[in-house]
């Protein structure tokens, strides 16, 4: 493997040499609430938009040619990245949208709005459980609670332990589970779930899978189909690409056969006054003009991570988390969150500072110039489970060095001194 | 330098000792506020008294809260401004407040309003930590307003937002 240059990379990315809060060098630790983006997505975008914009799959000119070429080469990228087809990649706004669209779906099915066979296979009712996980973003938790109060179905959860583990031992499945939904890596914890395992519990009782993928794909390598999963979402702005954008994934075979969500031009089949039947996967579930250069420039940053090697962006974060784990587990006071072997771990740290609260150390460490998140960071359940209102959030991204590791220990050493605990 | 603008020593000895902590009996009306993005909350009681002139005063105010520095000291500093006040003083010092930590460091604090509150003047560069402040705030100006509507009814929790 080759070693990363990452100086040389952090100079693609023009934000990351800012300042802040009177001339502190940026120490940019939240990427996994939004990465910053390389030069050469932003290039892509503004090269699409000077070039070839133009509204795709609609219209017969040169540059909706050129406009439909580069988004759908862009699907083919994005797919080939996380080892999907390109008929099972359906952009959406983020993967909060993503997570929503297949709940509507179910929920569509759920009230016999289109025809019988999907309505019988993807229907919930009273009788129907679906389950998550105690330590989901509430983008995987509150689309479920709702489609539960919809259709009458229940949410049941598997809990999670002490260590910020799963508990398998609990298992909620049954053979009323319709849906199995869980993060890959949790955002708070880094916990790296066991999905092959889960996978295989949920198909010995017929039920399907969505993988929230948001805090995978961006740092590691993920190859959905061999994962196995039904469904699984990500965001384009965690990945070092654009906001506005995101990806839904399905199995080719169960979008074939879903009802749509949001409806309107560009996925319809046969349009009749008295009523309509819809376009074949991805284009029934992309109602509307897409977001276009968004697109194009998540998969310059799909091509940026390929240039890297996702295997390389992997063991670079793994270092930073490892040197984040065994630096805060040296000052006294400080209680990590999470798992604190680097087992089926990514790269959220999150942690606890005795008789600091989460938002004074992050504002000290913000007057340091060292930018994390503060907060639940929207798994309050998770939180709840841990006895704690907020927790102190590290996350990592390629472009992070040891040395920034260090800032932020330090940090938290400052934090400890001006309000006397230390 | 910017910390010790924001934190400064009077809202940090606050925090350490927070004045009239705890939840006290009686009360005319009781406010529970969450702050969504951290999670942190408080839980807000107003006692209410009649002066001789028959106006509402606040008698007491009581409180259980989990939260920041910020947050902890500024509804610590709240109950030494408004207790003993007019139910109708205590609004006017309440808009002050906001109208300072919502202000973007543009808002010259009146001292002779705010007493040692104008230490959170600090606190209004930071958008974040608006919310922060004005927890403790908040809960006494919903609790005043339930007290006020139904100046004997029982204690009802309200809707945290
Ligand atoms: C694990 C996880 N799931 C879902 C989301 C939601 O992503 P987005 O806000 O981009 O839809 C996030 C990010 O905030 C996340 O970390």
């Amino acid at each position: 493997m080759s070693p990363l240059d990452v100086a040389k990379l952090r100079a693609d990315f023009p934000l990351l040499s800012r300042t802040v809060r009177d001339n502190r060098p940026l120490v940019y630790l939240d990427s996994g609430a939004t990465s910053q983006r390389p030069r050469q997505v932003l290039d892509a975008e503004r090269a699409f938009l000077e070039q070839h914009n133009a509204a795709v799959h609609r219209g017969a000119h040169q540059l909706a040619e050129e406009a439909t070429d580069a988004y759908e080469s862009a699907r083919a990228r994005i797919a080939a990245f996380v080892g999907a087809r390109p008929n099972e990649v359906v952009f959406t706004k983020n993967a909060t949208e993503g997570i929503n669209l297949v709940a509507y779906s179910l929920g569509n099915a759920s009230i016999g709005a289109v025809d019988a066979y999907a309505a019988a296979r993807f229907a919930l009712g009273p009788d129907d459980e679906i389950v998550v996980t105690e330590m989901e973003h509430h983008a995987n938790l509150v689309p479920w609670q709702e489609l539960c109060r919809r259709t009458g179905a229940t949410l049941r959860w598997f809990g999670v332990t002490s260590a910020g583990r799963l508990d398998l031992d609990d298992d909620p499945i049954s053979e009323h589970t319709k849906l199995v939904a869980f993060s890959h890596q949790s955002n708070v914890l880094g916990t790296v779930n066991p999905v092959k395992e889960l996978v295989a519990r949920a198909r010995a009782v017929g039920a399907l899978v969505l993988l929230d993928a948001c805090q995978s794909v961006p740092h590691s390598p993920v190859d959905l189909a061999e994962l196995g999963v039904d469904f699984a979402v990500f965001s384009g702005h965690k990945m070092l690409g654009p906001s506005g954008i995101g990806v839904l994934y399905g199995r080719a075979e169960l979008l074939a056969a879903m009802p749509p969500f949001l409806t309107g031009g560009s996925m319809i089949e046969l349009v009749r006054m008295e009523g309509s039947t819809y376009a074949p996967p991805p284009q029934r579930f992309e109602a509307g003009v897409p977001m276009t250069s968004q697109a194009v420039g998540l998969a310059a940053a799909v091509d940026y991570l390929n240039s890297i090697g996702m295997a390389t962006v992997a063991e670079h974060e793994r270092e930073l988390t490892e040197a984040a784990l065994v630096r805060l587990a040296d000052v006294p006071g400080v209680r990590i969150v999470g798992p604190t072997e680097l087992v089926s771990r990514g790269g959220a740290v999150s942690f606890l500072v005795e008789g600091v609260h989460a938002h004074d150390v992050g504002q000290v460490l913000d007057d340091r110039g060292v930018a994390v998140r503060v907060g639940h960071h929207c798994a309050w359940p998770l939180h709840r489970r841990f006895g704690v209102a907020a927790t102190v959030r590290a996350t990592f991204a390629v472009y992070n060095t040891l040395h920034e590791v260090d800032a932020l220990v330090d940090g938290v050493r400052a934090a400890q001194t001006f309000f006397g605990v230390g | 330098m910017r910390l010790s603008q924001m934190y400064q020593e009077i809202i940090l000895d606050h925090y350490r000792n927070p004045h009239g902590a705890g939840l006290r009996e009686p009360f005319d009306a009781e406010s529970f506020q969450i702050n969504p993005t951290c999670g942190d909350e408080v839980t807000l009681r107003v006692a209410l008294k009649r002066d001789s002139t028959g106006e509402p005063v606040v008698a007491d105010i009581s409180y259980y809260a989990l939260g920041c520095s910020i947050s902890q000291a500024a509804t610590s500093m709240l109950t030494d401004l408004v207790v003993g006040c007019t139910v109708a003083d205590s609004m006017h010092i309440v808009g002050a407040f906001k109208h300072m930590v919502q202000g973007r460091g543009a808002v010259e604090p009146d001292e002779d309003v705010l007493g040692d509150a104008v230490a959170f003047a600090g606190v209004a560069k930071y958008p974040a930590r608006v919310k922060c402040a004005l927890l403790g705030w908040m809960a006494y100006q919903d609790a005043v307003a339930r007290a006020v509507e139904a100046p004997a009814g029982p204690s009802q929790n309200g809707a945290g937002r």
